[in-house]
């Protein structure tokens, strides 16, 4: 079937549009979305086999030819995202049943939740530059709803701010793309990159892609472009966040990874030492932000920031492996993010509070918890048998490969620093002497650990199989290192 | 006190049903000349808030019993089913196709399916502004 890689965005798209007939059932939109995000699980685990068999995915939309319709184009890469974004759904989702409330069910919940799904699986998929924006609007719309609903007072003041630079970012997104067209001429990203390699990235060039730096950044969080998000993070319930934390950022940091591989690679040298350097600051920044808070949600979030710095980094560097490593540290960290996200909101949800001073000696209670979260620590900073390890040994790699000594230094010693963020909250909430908390309800804590524990084994999994996994990753990162494949693919020559 | 609008509520009875067949010509015309589904559900919705100007919000939602954000969903169901459609003769999404639909009094009719996609733009547009309007009106 040609129109197979537009069902992850189809599904979950109708869904949506169906579930808003049943608003006011709550166990019909959780059975209808439930079964549509395991269903998109599995259509995207065939399509990435697909890929795997048979090459990059094209389908050119309502019969016109690539460059002057709208292309759809799956790649290893985004057929990874769309299956890892998924699965992230569908956990999330299953979290969501036990902790979101009926209020919020009741107000198009699920149907935000799968517009936001749609929002991201077709930034991921997209092959028009134009369409990418349409589909971040998608996600960003949907986001907007997401973050607000339910109308305390701290979702109202940091919605006000999340919309504000994000309008003020997707403004800017659509003049970069009218700058881009007035030069090129054509919005297919196989086209434009055709046309850029024509006139050999003359100097305007090289500005349109410093702004596509800025408008990325800005939905991306890096560091400079980051300040909005600590506050806005902080705001909506756990599963939101979960679903923020994991996908929102990435779909910014692939939106760079999409364009400096596949458009602006051809006078490196400016770019890529702007990105090496907005890169470090923002794993700087972030590491300092994860140090210096003692709460929970404000430690994870700082760490967002600093993995954002990671994978860019890797981008910047543009070697074979260092782009493999951004791609396997992309999907590990877009996993392991919501899995710490779920874990602290179960915290929360025993502890009633998010400061860490007032959390101690969880353990005794909650031993499954205690070595789950164990676990995702340090995946999260990367110990060998785990999966961040391999994504961030090979960025390291590529920037000594690469000569870039410093940053690579600076990525390993983030390594540390993160291990050191994530610690505080193990050591100092799980271990010490045990107290009582208001809220406690341990029959709810067996329910919500489901999630977590799902995505902490699929984690595992993608560590200690990396033997398996790697031709995927392998085969991501060849279409980033070479763009003619892609653009071959679309423009079918 | 009640102030006595007898003759806006005259004047809208007249005036909305022009408006009215305006947005239909307008909605039809898409295809050839300025027009389409977005401005046509405009003017429509233009039309029930003149209503809604002219009487008040219970005697509008009486008139109109519709659920808008019913009439969205059914608005996307009808695009995105256009497109699906496509989906099922093995052609990609959105693919557009001549239909023939025989109409007793009309004769055999040649209608394009972007037209069925126009028309959930419409519902879309017309369901989106109401509610809009609807929720920042009322204060139940």
């Amino acid at each position: 079937m040609i129109n197979f890689l537009l069902l992850p965005i189809l599904i979950p798209l109708i869904t949506g549009v169906i579930l808003i007939f049943f608003s006011k059932n709550i166990i019909a939109q959780r059975w209808i979305s439930g079964i549509s995000s395991l269903s998109t699980i599995a259509v995207s685990a065939i399509l990435v086999q697909k890929i795997r068999q048979d090459g990059i995915q094209t389908l050119d939309v309502s019969s016109w030819d690539a460059p002057f319709g709208i292309t759809l184009v799956s790649d290893m890469l985004s057929a990874l995202l769309v299956l890892t974004t998924s699965i992230v759904a569908c956990t999330t989702l299953i979290y969501s049943f036990r902790s979101i409330g009926q209020e919020r069910e009741r107000f198009y919940y699920y149907p935000c939740f799968n517009f936001l799904i749609v929002g991201v699986n077709g930034a991921f998929t997209t092959g028009d530059i134009f369409n990418l924006f349409v589909f971040f609007e998608v996600m960003l719309m949907a986001s907007y709803a997401l973050i607000v609903l339910g109308g305390t007072k701290i979702q109202l003041r940091e919605s006000i701010k999340y919309l504000l630079v994000n309008i003020i970012s997707s403004a800017l997104f659509v003049i970069t793309v009218a700058y881009l067209y007035s030069v090129v001429g054509t919005l297919n990203m196989a086209h434009i990159s055709q046309r850029i390699s024509e006139v050999d990235q003359p100097g305007i060039i090289t500005v349109i892609a410093i702004l596509f730096l800025v408008v990325f950044g800005l939905k991306g969080a890096v560091f400079p472009l980051s300040f909005w998000l600590p506050g806005s993070y902080n705001a909506p319930p756990i599963p939101v966040m979960a679903l923020f934390g994991a996908l929102l950022t990435k779909v910014g940091v692939y939106s760079i990874m999409r364009t400096y591989t596949l458009l602006f690679y051809h006078d490196t040298g400016y770019t890529s030492k702007i990105l090496a350097t907005l890169a470090i600051l923002s794993i700087i920044f972030g590491l300092i932000g994860a140090l210096a808070f003692a709460d929970i949600k404000k430690i994870i979030i700082y760490n967002i920031i600093v993995a954002v710095g990671v994978i860019l980094f890797g981008i910047s560097v543009m070697t074979t492996d260092s782009l493999t490593g951004s791609v396997f540290y992309l999907i590990h960290d877009m996993l392991i993010k919501t899995t710490l996200f779920l874990l602290i909101g179960i915290i929360i949800s025993i502890t009633g509070t998010s400061k860490l001073q007032e959390i101690s000696g969880l353990i005794k209670k909650y031993p499954g918890l205690a070595w789950t979260f164990f676990l995702s620590a340090l995946s999260l900073a990367g110990i060998p048998p785990l999966s961040g390890f391999i994504g961030k040994l090979l960025i390291v790699k590529g920037g000594f490969e690469a000569g870039n000594y410093l940053g690579a230094a600076i990525v390993l010693i983030s390594s540390l620093l993160i291990l050191l963020s994530i610690m505080k909250i193990f050591i100092n909430g799980f271990w010490g002497t045990p107290r009582s908390f208001e809220g406690e309800k341990k029959a709810s804590v067996k329910t919500l650990m489901i999630a977590p524990i799902i995505l902490i084994i699929i984690s595992i999994l993608l560590g200690v199989g990396a033997e398996a996994v790697y031709p995927y990753i392998s085969q991501a990162a060849e279409t980033l290192v070479k763009p003619e494949i892609y653009i071959d693919a679309v423009l079918k020559e | 006190m009640k102030t006595n609008d007898v003759i806006l509520q005259t004047t809208t009875k007249i005036v909305l049903f022009i408006i009215l067949i305006f947005s239909v010509f307008i909605f039809f015309t898409g295809h050839y000349t300025p027009g389409g589904g977005f401005i046509g559900g405009l003017l429509t919705s233009g039309a029930i808030v003149l209503l809604l100007l002219a009487f008040d919000l219970k005697t509008v939602k009486k008139i109109l019993p519709f659920n808008y954000m019913y009439m969205i969903a059914a608005g996307l169901l009808f695009s995105i089913g256009t497109g699906a459609g496509a989906m099922l003769f093995n052609v990609p999404f959105l693919t557009h196709a001549y239909t023939h639909i025989d109409i007793p009094i009309l004769g055999e009719l040649s209608l394009h399916t972007a037209t069925i996609f126009d028309l959930g733009v419409f519902l879309v547009v017309v369901g989106v502004t109401m509610t809009i309007i609807q929720t920042i009106g009322g204060d139940e």
